[in-house]
């Protein structure tokens, strides 16, 4: 196992953020090197600068010896570092062929595109992988995994010397884990260097050789697998033991009064048959991978899609919104998981933001009124402890923890009765981390019901009274007290039957 | 210790940048504003053509022409709604001239005034709401299903009219387009103009529905989710856009005595030009009425002030084109002026931020 | 294999395929015209048709190019007028001009405009809608400049020049063999060189684009080079075939080559469509309004009837995608 990259000192500043702090880590020919860290630890924009999207502020990449310097995504290609991007980098409307070899079609004698060329080394690559896949296909008909595979074959046909994989298990099934790991142990047989990021450890101590951690952008330590265990590596990560990150819970009584009641809700091509109770008082976690369908059955309850069957009541009432505004009525609030894209409308003013829920109550008959609109951003701003220069300040202009203090500002104005969180602590710093779950805990103490999806499962774990767990749209069981493990969530999540209630 | 006062020096520097208040701030936030640049080329307009020709300054003047504009500019109106969220509408010309059809028919049918009137407003209203029932029922691009709308209303116009024109109106009608308020020079259009632009401002400035139109065109999946009815607002647009372009067909019927079915031809070209002209930002979310109400000024005086000239009037749609075309590419200099601007607040902000400034 | 299976496989190329499903209704509405006046398939009718189409197919396949790269081009009726008076124009002025020199200034004034589009909208970043809403005004209002504000009469042209495009060459006229050759350039441009990919690639996704190293602004720069060019030819030919260069001429014509361009599956939101579509909707066009009047509708209504279609043809994508999104969720629930 040779050297193949070495990182020194690598440090990126983004406006106000040292997103990458003297970070370090060695990359070896033939080894499946992990890069762990929390949300928001740096690795993405490690990756990035790997792949030359971002240009380094500070600190050397060198590969084989040489300094590397990219300009743009191309340098880094060329130089045989390839990611494996999730679907924002593939062509819906193309054929599998043609995504792998655009940008680099191969050409004939008479410099025109030569397809049947393309179409037979696209199917040898296929084959070598293993892979049932035409090359005729458009990409936007084949599942979620086979583009998965796709991209891999695409940085096969690229030669590439080190593979990047971003979380590439978290919308797969087992099976189609397995295909992974098989090619990517044919991969690291082959001499290739691949980076494993995954936030799940026995991924990483099935197929990793070597890990390297990082924390709030900074490099904390590195080893050999098989010389650690997983707590070594949380404590790393996190810093501290997992039992001290989370508030107390408030107790749950489950004998409160039931707010929310679904039973057999289906939404086709997304989810079916999902039925839970939520009780006045608790906090309810929603687990799965991505792709399992939590999101959709928040947005299906908040009434931005419509459901297909099932029933939900509502403080013993029957409930089926026909929007959001239906919902928002019946005293509902959603903290969407895109805070740039759905929670808030970026380029209006902070005060703007907090008051859009509440705009028609803060009105006069149909004129907004300013005064009014003042008041009730500065009182809800400041319960948030939302740091800005002045409420009139564009939201784009906040930082993504501040961002996320605004949209919770701009819920609990109209004292919704169910509160339902979904990813809120994607991407946001530590401090702002800690805020956001005192505040779950301080609404439920006040009797609202809290819903939180999460892709983190020792969050859910920590912050949950119950849990329930979906599988690729299937309800997998609803765990609570003892039953809450690690171990038990994570099997229900990736399909096994699980004994549970 | 000096690196204590050099860092509380950057940390007031910073929070100076960011705060909003202060004069040279303003000053530059202001100067920078689309509508003030629009402001400043207005009156430049008048001394340059006031100074070569006086008869353009004459009071007379001004407002009989102002009455040759009127269609397009009140069109104009609710196109700003139309484009502010992220649409476009290019079939409003066609709608002229169908409900300038319309008109027509009633008017030598022998029907009388309020009838002719409710007519050209009822046949507005419905194609206007066509519009947006298609564009939002099919989920398609705005500009595909007017393209396709824009053939058809002319279409029916043309088809049953064929070269045939309506000439016979009733006197009373003709108040509309050619009527001028008791004894002075003001045409009853351009009443009807001020009042429909100061409610439209009102709507878009200081309503519930205003606000919701700038979260809509910002970023339409954000205002969904924060429970904005945001297909209903964009066809309650689509409608008002059907029912202004009726009125200016009774107004255009009425001004010219005659309705073809080539009527206003080019209108909806003139008319998002005129939008786009006011500084509404073609990508949605960013643009005010008086903006708007000043280009349609500009480009009508514009005009105006060529032809006292005896400039061509192809020189005129050359330069409304060139005026399009530098009204898009300007503010995109003064964007990414601003953009450094941001960024440098975005940098200011967040050292005040590590600094722990909580401000308020 | 038997028949059934044969037969399956049929439906489903029909079905799977957007060019198909065109071929099949334009036989249907040939069938059904015919049966009204038997007179549509005398060959003077058919090499009519095919003639009135040559330009359209022309204009459509440089507003494809536009719409694939997810952009509009509404100036090319006006780059039309401009190039075709210009044509004119030159052959009234100096007769002895030869035809091919014609053409090239036909083309480099249709590359000029093009070009002044591209810069705009690929380098000053301005929306193409906006751009070619301008450059429409500014071309259109050029052309009566160049032309004075009169017209070039066909008694003003010299015969080669109105001849051109009626001499016949294996019994198809050279309007015709023009078009031909204009559909298989960019057929081969738009399905075997790197340029022609980089188009779909830029409209359907050009994020992704920018990761395999296409470049977006050179790309619509080049798209809008070709939309003048291929204008700009078409403007010489409209000069032609009618014999006349008016200042109105092709005013309108940018939205009957986009109509083409929906009816043949061009998506509007760019990166997928091919020529083949696009000429199948003009040749649609074509036989509609040919038909017209054999339809009992005077040629008034024309306007009317492609409005129809258009919609009508927006309406069956828009259903076809949502049905085929549909079954491919439901595929994925199986399969798991």
């Amino acid at each position: 196992m040779a050297e193949l990259i070495t990182i020194r000192n690598l440090t990126k500043f983004f406006p106000g953020i040292k997103a990458l702090d003297r970070v370090q880590m060695t990359i070896r020919t033939g080894e499946v090197h992990a890069l762990i860290g929390e949300n928001g630890a740096g690795k993405s924009t490690l990756v990035k600068i790997l792949t030359g999207v971002y240009t380094p502020t500070d600190g050397e990449i060198m590969m084989e010896g040489k300094k590397l310097v990219f300009h743009n995504a191309i340098d880094a290609q060329q130089q045989g570092i390839v990611a494996i991007h999730q679907e924002a980098s593939m062509f819906p409307e193309l054929s599998v062929t043609e995504n792998i070899y655009m940008g680099h079609h191969q050409r004939g004698k008479s410099h025109l595109l030569s397809w049947k060329e393309m179409k037979s080394n696209t199917k040898a690559l296929l084959d070598r992988m293993q892979l049932d896949i035409n090359p005729d296909t458009l990409v936007k008909n084949l599942s979620v995994a086979q583009r998965h595979m796709v991209e891999i074959a695409k940085a096969l046909s690229l030669n590439a010397k080190c593979v990047i994989m971003d979380e590439p298990t978290s919308a797969l099934t087992n099976n189609e884990v397995d295909d992974l790991y098989r090619i990517i142990r044919q991969l690291k047989a082959e001499g290739k260097a691949i980076v494993f990021i995954s936030h799940k450890f026995e991924e990483i101590f099935d197929i990793c050789d070597y890990f390297t951690v990082l924390r709030d952008g900074q490099y904390i330590g590195e080893g050999k697998i098989k010389d650690s265990t997983p707590d070594k590596i949380i404590h790393m990560m996190i810093g501290r033991d997992l039992s001290t990150m989370y508030p107390a819970l408030p107790s749950f009584d489950p004998k409160s009064p039931v707010i929310l009641k679904v039973r057999g809700l289906c939404q086709n091509g997304a989810f079916h048959d999902v039925s839970f109770d939520l009780h006045q008082g608790e906090i309810l976690g929603f687990y799965g991978l991505v792709g399992a369908g939590r999101s959709e059955v928040m947005r299906t309850v908040f009434g931005i899609d419509r459901s297909d069957g099932g029933t939900m009541e509502l403080f013993g009432k029957s409930y089926s919104p026909r929007g959001p505004e239906d919902a928002m009525k019946a005293g509902m609030a959603l903290v969407p998981e895109d805070r740039q894209k759905q929670g808030l409308v970026l380029a209006m003013t902070i005060s703007k933001n907090i008051t859009l829920p509440a705009i028609t109550k803060l009105s006069k008959k149909g004129f907004t009124y300013r005064k009014a609109e003042e008041d009730y951003t500065v009182k809800h701003g400041e319960e948030m402890e939302i740091k800005a220069a002045g409420w009139q300040v564009d939201a784009d202009t906040l930082s993504g923890g501040n961002q996320q203090k605004v949209v919770l500002a701009k819920w609990i104005g109209t004292d919704p009765k169910i509160l339902i969180l979904d990813e809120p602590t994607k991407g946001i710093d530590v401090a702002t981390k800690a805020a956001v779950h005192e505040f779950m805990v301080e609404m439920a103490s006040k009797g609202k019901a809290v819903i939180i999806i999460s892709s983190e499962l020792p969050e859910v774990i920590g912050m949950s009274n119950r849990i329930v767990v979906l599988h690729e749209g299937t309800q997998m069981g609803e765990f609570s007290g003892d039953q809450i493990t690690q171990d038990n969530i994570m099997k229900a999540a990736i399909g096994e039957k699980v004994e549970c209630k | 210790m000096t690196d204590k006062t050099n860092k509380k020096q950057d940390l007031v520097a910073a929070s100076r940048l960011v705060d909003e208040t202060g004069l040279k701030n303003r000053l530059i936030e202001f100067f920078t504003k689309w509508e003030v640049l629009l402001a400043i080329i207005f009156v430049l307009m008048f001394i340059v053509f006031g100074s070569i020709t006086p008869k353009f300054l004459r009071l007379k003047n001004l407002l009989n022409q102002s009455g040759t504009f009127m269609e397009k500019s009140i069109m104009a109106l609710p196109m700003i709604f139309i484009i502010m969220c992220g649409d476009i509408d290019i079939s409003v010309a066609s709608i002229v001239a169908l409900s300038g059809f319309g008109i027509g028919m009633a008017a030598e049918a022998g029907a009388p005034t309020p009838v002719i009137v409710l007519v050209g407003l009822a046949i507005g209203l419905v194609c206007g709401l066509v519009n947006g029932l298609l564009v939002t029922g099919l989920n398609m691009p705005a500009i595909a299903v007017t393209l396709a709308t824009q053939s058809i209303y002319r279409g029916i116009s043309k088809g049953v009219l064929g070269e045939h024109a309506c000439t016979t109106f009733p006197e009373s009608f003709q108040f509309f387009g050619q009527g001028t308020l008791g004894g002075s020079h003001i045409p009853f259009s351009l009443l009807l103009y001020a009042v429909l632009a100061v409610i439209m401002y009102f709507v878009l400035q200081r309503t519930v529905y205003g606000r919701r139109l700038y979260a809509i065109g910002s970023c339409a999946e954000a205002a969904r989710f924060s429970g904005i009815k945001v297909k209903k607002a964009r066809v309650i647009n689509f409608a008002l856009m059907g029912l202004f372009a009726g009125i200016a067909a009774v107004i255009l019927a009425s001004r010219i005595c005659s309705v073809r079915s080539n009527i206003a031809e080019n209108y909806d070209m003139e008319t998002i030009t005129l939008v786009v002209l006011g500084g509404v930002a073609i990508t949605g979310g960013k643009g005010t009425v008086y903006g708007v109400v000043i280009s349609s000024f500009l480009v009508g005086f514009l005009k105006f002030g060529l032809t006292l000239m005896k400039v061509n009037g192809t020189y005129q749609t050359i330069a409304v084109g060139a005026l399009l075309i530098i009204a898009v590419l300007l503010p995109r200099l003064l964007d990414m002026f601003k953009a450094n601007r941001k960024l440098a607040k975005q940098q200011a902000q967040a050292r005040l931020e590590e600094a722990g400034a909580v401000s308020k | 294999m038997n028949g059934k299976t044969a037969l399956n496989k049929i439906g489903k190329w029909i079905g799977g395929r957007r060019e198909a499903s065109l071929v099949i209704l334009l036989l249907i509405s040939c069938l059904l015209i015919g049966v009204m006046s038997p007179d549509f398939f005398s060959s003077t009718n058919v090499d009519t048709i095919i003639n009135d189409i040559a330009i359209l197919a022309i204009v459509s396949i440089a507003q494809f190019f536009v719409i694939l790269s997810n952009g509009i081009d509404i100036s090319v009726g006006a780059i039309i007028a401009f190039s075709g008076m210009a044509c004119g124009m030159i052959n009234q002025d100096h007769p002895g001009t030869p035809i091919f020199v014609i053409i090239l200034a036909g083309l480099g004034l249709g590359l000029a405009m093009g070009a002044i589009n591209g810069a705009l909208v690929a380098y000053g970043k301005i929306p193409p809608i906006i751009t070619t809403l301008g450059t429409c005004s500014i071309f259109r209002g050029s052309t009566f400049l160049l032309s004075k504000n009169t017209w070039v009469t066909a008694h003003e042209m010299t015969d080669a020049f109105k001849h051109f495009p009626r001499g016949r060459f294996l019994g198809i006229t050279t309007l015709v063999w023009c078009a031909l050759i204009v559909i298989v350039i960019a057929y081969v441009f738009s399905r075997y060189t790197r340029t022609g990919r980089a188009i779909y690639a830029i409209g359907g996704n050009p994020t992704a684009a920018k990761f395999v190293g296409v470049s977006e602004s050179k790309t619509r720069f080049i798209v809008f080079l070709i939309s003048g060019l291929l204008s700009g030819f078409a403007g010489f030919l409209w000069t032609t075939r009618y014999a006349s260069a008016v200042n109105e001429m092709a005013s309108g014509f940018e939205m009957q080559a986009v109509a083409s361009c929906v009816l043949g599956g061009v998506n509007f939101a760019g990166g997928s469509g091919g020529i083949i579509g696009v000429v199948l909707g003009a040749l649609f066009f074509g036989i509609i309004n040919n038909a017209l009047p054999s339809l009992y509708l005077n040629v008034f209504w024309q306007l009317f009837v492609q409005g129809l279609i258009v919609l009508i043809a927006l309406m069956v994508n828009t259903i076809v995608d949502d049905r085929k999104a549909r079954k491919l969720l439901a595929q994925r629930r199986v399969s798991k």
